[in-house]
């Protein structure tokens, strides 16, 4: 993690705080482990209190006050609204439309935002990462997508390895015609920058940079050639509220760790 | 009605070479004692089954144990990769392994559908993925009322499933609370059932979110107290992230990784004594 020039907060700060920013309050969110928890609780905490966070153990309005290191930690079922068997949260909840927001991280990802969780290399060549979990029915079911992944050309490639969730699929409608009750994704949210999908052609577009990106780096950090927007907006930089409750919930779960390694 | 028995006599009686085994738990109450007794037994040419392999498949699949493994998600949660679940995939070591893998949807689906004697389970998924390019056990379905085309998996029927909970009472009804993940579903749709407990107590309390397995539904009950360990329970003890991490350099070395089964696994005689041998060892948090 890199200090941001003297701004006072790091890139993977400001990629956080972009995503956090996406999630409205009272949606009901399906959330990925890593950086997408990390950013729905900062939403949570900030301005989206009425949120409800599901997880894919079965949790539904969790609240955990330290980040989860693992989907089915005790802390989620803790303060949740309720626990859920695991075909329930995926029959009753996801497939049933009752999730406003799926919120994903991956290992790569296309033009498109079709995803890849499963295999780096080819799944002949048998390099096997094999983190499909939720994700294929999260992308598939819930009305809209947040993806957030870190910026670079091994990240963002041309083609994917392995498609593991559908995005856009080839772009314009091909998504629809799978017949998937969700929209697909709906922004992309990197360390560089904000990508939401062009109307017509569904490809993901550069809209908006990060303070201090530029387009020349995100051009480098993305395997093919990366459409920018005509008019290009810039992100707010973090508030000082997001930051302090961002890091407080960061040393708390920490902390957290220590003490249980102790 | 089931037996109180000892764990060894459970693996014994009821797990065969061969067999379709699903250890389930998701995250909370993972059933590490039987795992370990499955090993030490030396049962061999079985067929995993689990949403999400863990250590507790990382650790039988490297001694061996395993000839193919259903699963959805393979990782060393919030750590990083499952270094013996690869080398046996990438490198067949000790053994090549036959990998089935779906979805947390279409596993949570085929459970329930081997709950409930149906030969398979309809979902809204897979579809446009290239899960159904490796996976045979993925194909299109077209709703007879409507002809809108869905997805069917075959349906989860394991000869044994084993769960971990936190009580039994003295007839042998087992309570989970906290977390229950597909560990019902895993219980009716198998054969055979043995279940791990904490304790036998000799009536229940209430629990919030808690669930009872009659004790109809399970042929085995054993008391394993901390047999969910480094997993946690709910109630009892909370997750070794530490032992999580820990593993990370063990599993990487298959010398490191034979070393560690024979000294807390393979040389100790019962659950309560790895205990002892890994704190003893001090390396494992």
């Amino acid at each position: 993690m890199t200090e941001g020039e003297g701004r006072g907060y790091t890139a993977d700060e400001m990629m956080t705080v972009a995503a956090s920013r996406e999630l409205n309050d009272g949606a009901v969110c399906f959330v990925g482990i890593g950086l997408p928890s990390q950013a729905a609780n900062l939403a949570r905490l900030t301005h989206a209190p009425e949120c409800v966070l599901i997880y894919e153990s079965g949790t539904i309005g969790a609240k955990p006050e330290v980040l989860p290191l693992s989907i089915g930690d005790g802390e989620l079922a803790e303060h949740a609204d309720s626990v859920v068997s695991v075909p329930e949260i995926f029959n009753y909840w996801l497939q049933a439309g009752r999730v406003d927001v799926g919120f994903l991280g991956a290992a790569q990802i296309d033009r498109f935002g079709n995803l890849n969780t499963t295999v780096v290399g080819s799944y002949g060549g048998r390099r096997c990462a094999c983190r499909g979990g939720g994700c294929p029915e999260i992308a598939a079911s819930a009305r809209e997508v947040i993806i957030m992944l870190r910026h670079s050309p091994r990240a963002f490639v041309d083609e994917l390895a392995f498609v593991t969730s559908v995005g856009h699929r080839h772009g314009g409608d091909s998504r629809r015609e799978l017949g998937y009750a969700g929209a697909g994704p709906a922004v992309t949210i990197t360390d560089l920058g904000v990508l939401r999908p062009d109307l017509e052609t569904k490809e993901l577009t550069l809209t908006a940079l990060h303070p201090g990106s530029t387009v020349e780096e995100a051009r480098e950090a993305t395997g093919w050639e990366l459409r920018v927007a005509e008019e290009l907006g810039t992100t707010e930089p973090p508030t000082e509220e997001e930051l302090r409750v961002l890091r407080d919930l960061k040393s708390r779960t920490e902390a957290a760790r220590k003490e249980t390694k102790a | 009605m089931n037996e109180t028995v000892t764990l060894r006599e459970a693996i014994a009686a009821l797990v065969n070479d061969g067999d379709t085994v699903a250890l389930e738990g998701f995250t909370h109450l993972i059933p590490f004692a039987a795992a370990h007794e499955i090993v030490r037994q030396e049962k061999k040419d079985l067929t995993l089954v689990r949403m999400t392999p863990d250590l507790v498949y990382d650790q039988m699949i490297g001694m061996g144990a395993a000839k193919k493994l259903v699963f959805s998600w393979g990782g060393n949660p919030g750590v990083g990769s499952l270094h013996r679940f690869r080398d046996a995939v990438e490198r067949g070591w000790p053994r090549a392994l036959e990998l089935e893998e779906h979805s947390h949807a279409g596993m949570a689906n085929r459970y329930s559908a081997g709950a409930s004697n149906l030969p398979f389970a309809v979902l809204r998924g897979y579809v446009g993925t290239d899960l159904p390019k490796v996976t045979p056990t993925i194909e299109p379905i077209a709703c007879p009322f409507t002809g809108e085309e869905l997805t069917a998996v075959p349906a989860l029927n394991p000869d044994v499933a084993v769960i971990h909970a936190q009580q039994a009472d003295r007839k042998g009804n087992v309570l989970l609370w906290g977390i229950t993940g597909i560990q019902k579903e895993a219980a009716l749709s198998a054969k055979r059932v043995i279940v791990t407990v904490e304790e036998v107590v000799d009536a229940f309390e209430e629990h919030t979110f808690g669930i009872v397995l009659p004790s109809v539904a399970v042929d085995a009950v054993c008391a394993v107290p901390q047999g969910a360990y480094p997993s946690y329970a709910h109630g009892y003890y909370a997750r070794s992230n530490a032992f999580y991490e820990a593993w990370d350099p063990v599993g990487r070395d298959r010398e490191k990784f034979r070393g560690w089964m024979e000294r807390h696994v393979l040389g100790v005689e019962d659950f309560a004594e790895h205990l002892r041998s890994i704190r003893r060892e001090g390396a494992m948090g």
